[in-house]
């Protein structure tokens, strides 16, 4: 089937088989490798993308059902015109809550989208609201200093 | 040794320093090439027939179903395996594909080669497979009584009729642990034209890889070249051949490029386990609480193949009294063959279980004594000069044992539990716990781990450090696989050399020699001091050849003045120093387990506080706090790092990883019933690195990352039990446990 949807920014038309998940379908489809397969039942995070501005798991979600819809990719959150990076991505590195690399594009959506959303998250918010992205490698320390220090909560 | 002279360690990015890892931008932007992003044109993808049972005898197999899919272009068995048709760590008792005979479950019986992954998985489904099931050995004491032991590590020290005054025993069990890397094995292999084949896949050490995989595919050495590609995390996991034999295989029938990616589910059969044990102790001490005599005996699962066991239960029977001083043992270790899917390497390897096992012990004991845990441990405290209660081999390298116990225990403890978010409390936002059931238990323990290859292996690293105009490259056969062997490399090159500009080539098998196995807590002192001594070699060699004093990215200097440019040191080409190094020598243990077994060791201390709900048996970690010695923090980000993620592992460990088996088939293959930490399972750390330099790592480094794992599980436990008052023998401990269901 022929699905049309927008991938940061572009119109994008793609061929699917009805088996093809968002998260295939924009790493054989689209050439964007960036989300990461890693459990394809939801459980990870590692292929978190924004659907129409909500955070998904783009293995749960049908290229199908995205027909029409707005969708942002690790690809997507770079810094302003795609140039450099992000703030998000710039504390990850800071802080060094990047190791091998795995979980990371899916942490960045998922940290791009709790800054724009959350108000003076708590520690417990910021945990919390991370809970769906596995990292094997960090125990999580790194990621939360990395988000403090962009939410103006306690760095130390 | 290694000695440096001459080296500015101030330098910004050197030795010491908190320096930013190279592939972190590819790694935030997503564009950093994992081994499941590669493509090659015209690449076929490959899948995997695998059998459901732990054992029997393949009574039937017809490939017929899956040839007459349209677009499959191959499919191979056993028979088609050009060469040797086992492979093997160290002994090459695997069938690259199944011989006849299922030994455990996910045995790979069969690989497909077709035109895209659903048409390979549909064919591999398709493949007639008929298996006569056998029961399977699942017990570890009737495989025990039948003889099928791997090895047996047997330790006699002291006086076999010394006994003290003060007895405590106990028996405890652990599960398998998974190491799920978040990348679950996924590969490429593109023939060469020549008969040759290039391989892309999970690996930490790739030089091994190449051996096995040249013997299985009856090449030649320089035919076959194993690349090193981004993996998503190792802790173990890549130390065994998976995919990398079959997909060869498949792209040389077909001349074309082959590429499989596992799912999460084939990842949990294609790594290895962390070894599943049952131990049983027996302690002795004086009424001081020195310890007098222990008695161990410590059974592995090893599964159906004997992968890295052998050295697993050397690590379990060496290291099942911990950092402890005792002149008597009597210690017996088993690797036991049964048809559970095969263990091996993960983090810790074999020390993890025992530590378990024997923290439980010491904690029983200051009980028995009415002793501090911490005071017991003081009083038991190996240092120095004393030697290792197993092998009793001098300790003769700083090992600050006392410190790390005594820093730990100095840290503040956390705040009192709070009560108004349900996040905070045990069974979090499932608002299972009211704040009156939660009681608070604060638990010690100490890690102790052998570095390096120990038993006389030869054990080594070559690296080899060019100048070029543009600066300086260090190159190493190593494995990256997140740990941060990027920067460590790069950090020592800089401080010796004095110069900025250094890049990290991480090379295939045909292009340097081994680097030996990126585990075993190794890279940072073996290739660390491989690029420290050909990078010093390099400095001497052009300040001497070009008369100057200093070496510095624009060229080398003579009393401030550039007496040349590194154009014009590199005239000829790049000036290149190579260094095969080693680590000073062990010996095999003899009959009583006695000798130079390990070369250099580690040790940590863990302190955890848990919540826990005393109805619903449910656990909150509230902090593990640890000391952990390093010799000499090269990157101390990183190794806050390190030491996080590896109490997250050990976390993991202690109450929600289990790979649940029944029938010798797991029943959990998947990360919606295999449990992992997410960031509201791990509570907070506080890290103190305790700096002895070691007097042969690089700069004083040590290897230090398998620690915080092997501690933390064991200081988890203790703190439970302190909490419930209830002995909690078996890992993971689970809320049944906890109330005794």
């Amino acid at each position: 089937m022929i699905v049309t949807l927008e991938v940061n920014g572009e119109t994008r038309t793609v061929e699917v088989a009805g088996w093809e998940s968002l998260l295939w379908a924009l790493r054989e489809r689209l050439g964007l490798p960036g989300s990461k397969p890693a459990c394809e039942q939801g459980e990870c995070g590692s292929c978190s993308v924004l659907l129409d501005g909500e955070l998904v798991c783009s293995c749960l979600v049908m290229t199908s059902d995205a027909e029409g819809a707005s969708v942002t990719t690790v690809e997507g959150l770079s810094g302003p015109g795609g140039e450099g990076l992000s703030e998000v991505q710039r504390a990850l590195i800071d802080h060094g809550a990047v190791q091998c690399g795995f979980c990371t594009p899916g942490l960045v959506v998922a940290i791009a989208h709790l800054v724009d959303h959350a108000t003076d998250p708590s520690e417990a918010d910021i945990r919390e609201a991370l809970s769906g992205n596995l990292c094997r490698c960090t125990g999580y320390g790194s990621v939360l200093r990395a988000v403090q220090s962009l939410t103006g909560g306690d760095t130390a | 040794m290694s000695t440096v002279t001459g080296v500015d360690r101030r330098l910004a990015g050197g030795v010491g320093t908190s320096v930013r890892r190279p592939d972190g931008v590819p790694k935030v932007t997503g564009r950093f090439e994992f081994v499941g992003d590669l493509r090659a044109d015209g690449m076929l993808w490959a899948a995997t027939r695998r059998a459901d049972v732990a054992r029997g005898r393949l009574a039937r197999l017809d490939l017929a179903p899956a040839l007459a899919i349209r677009g499959v272009a191959a499919v191979l068995t056993q028979d088609d395996v050009p060469g040797h048709r086992f492979q093997g760590q160290h002994v090459t008792d695997q069938p690259v594909l199944c011989d006849g005979d299922i030994r455990h479950v996910g045995e790979p019986i069969a690989v497909v080669a077709a035109d895209d992954p659903e048409t390979a998985r549909r064919a591999a489904a398709a493949i007639t497979v008929e298996i006569e099931p056998e029961e399977p050995l699942v017990d570890l004491e009737v495989a025990l009584e039948r003889g099928e032991v791997f090895r047996h590590v047997r330790v006699r020290r002291g006086e076999p009729d010394r006994h003290g005054e003060v007895v405590v025993e106990g028996v405890y069990t652990t599960a398998f642990q998974d190491q799920a890397p978040l990348g679950t094995e996924a590969g490429l292999a593109v023939p060469d034209g020549d008969g040759g084949v290039d391989i892309w896949g999970p690996t930490q050490w790739s030089h091994v890889d190449h051996r096995q995989i040249v013997a299985c595919l009856g090449l030649a050495d320089e035919q076959v070249r194993v690349h090193p590609v981004g993996l998503g995390g190792a802790f173990g996991a890549r130390e065994d051949l998976s995919l990398q034999t079959h997909i060869a295989m498949l792209a040389l029938t077909t001349g074309r490029p082959v590429k499989i990616v596992y799912d999460r589910t084939e990842s949990f059969v294609g790594h290895v386990k962390r070894h599943a044990a049952r131990m049983r102790y027996r302690h002795e001490a004086d009424r001081d609480g020195r310890l007098v005599r222990v008695e161990a005996r410590v059974l592995l699962d090893a599964g159906a193949y004997e992968t890295t066991s052998a050295a697993v239960v050397a690590n379990a029977t060496f290291f099942t009294v911990g950092p402890y001083r005792c002149d008597t043992v009597v210690a017996d270790g088993y690797a036991l063959r049964t048809n559970h899917y095969p263990a091996g390497a993960m983090r810790g390897f074999g020390a993890n279980q025992v530590a378990i096992a024997a923290e439980a012990q010491m904690d029983r004991l200051a009980t028995e004594l009415g002793l501090d845990p911490v005071e017991l441990r003081l009083r038991n405290a190996l240092a120095p000069g004393d030697p290792m209660a197993t092998t009793g081999q001098v300790i003769d390298y700083p090992l600050p044992v006392s410190d790390v116990l005594r820093s730990v225990a100095a840290l503040p403890l956390p705040d009192p539990p709070v009560t108004g978010d349900p996040r905070l409390l045990p069974g979090g936002t499932g608002l299972t716990t009211t704040p009156d059931q939660v009681v608070r238990g604060v638990g010690y323990a100490l890690g102790f781990k052998n570095l390096q290859f120990s038993e006389g292996f030869d054990d080594f690293a070559e690296a080899r450090v060019e100048l070029t105009p543009a600066g300086a490259v260090a190159h190493t056969a190593g494995i990256e696989c997140g740990q941060g062997m990027v920067t460590v490399i790069q950090q020592v090159v800089r401080s010796v050399l004095g110069m900025d500009n250094v890049e990290v080539a991480f090379d295939h098998t045909g292009q340097i020699g081994s680097a030996g196995s990126t585990s075993a807590s190794r890279q940072t002192q073996m290739a660390g001091n491989a690029v420290l001594q050909a990078a010093e070699a390099l400095r001497q060699r052009v300040l001497l050849s070009t008369g100057g004093d200093e070496l510095r990215d624009d060229g080398v200097y003579r009393d401030g003045v550039r007496v040349a440019t590194l154009a014009e040191v590199c005239a000829n080409g790049p000036v290149a120093e190579w260094v095969h190094y080693q680590h000073p020598a062990t010996e095999p243990p003899d009959d009583n387990g006695q000798g130079r077994v390990h070369v250099d060791f580690c040790v940590a201390a863990h302190r955890a506080v848990v919540d826990v709900d005393r109805d619903l048996g449910m656990v909150r970690v509230v902090a593990v706090d640890t000391a952990q010695d390093v010799g000499r923090a090269i990157n101390p980000q990183q190794l806050v790092g390190q030491i996080e993620g590896g109490i997250a592992q050990g976390l993991g460990y202690a109450i929600m990883e289990e790979v649940v088996v029944e029938d010798g088939c797991i029943l959990n293959p998947s990360f919606t019933d295999y449990l992992l930490p997410t960031a509201l399972d791990v509570g907070s750390v506080e890290a103190i690195m305790v700096e002895e330099p070691s007097p042969w790592g690089p700069f004083g480094a040590k290897g230090m990352a398998e620690l915080p794992t092997v501690a933390s599980a064991p200081a988890i436990a203790a703190a439970i039990r302190a909490a419930t008052g209830r002995p909690l023998t078996r890992m993971p401990i689970r809320p049944q446990d906890i109330v005794d269901l």
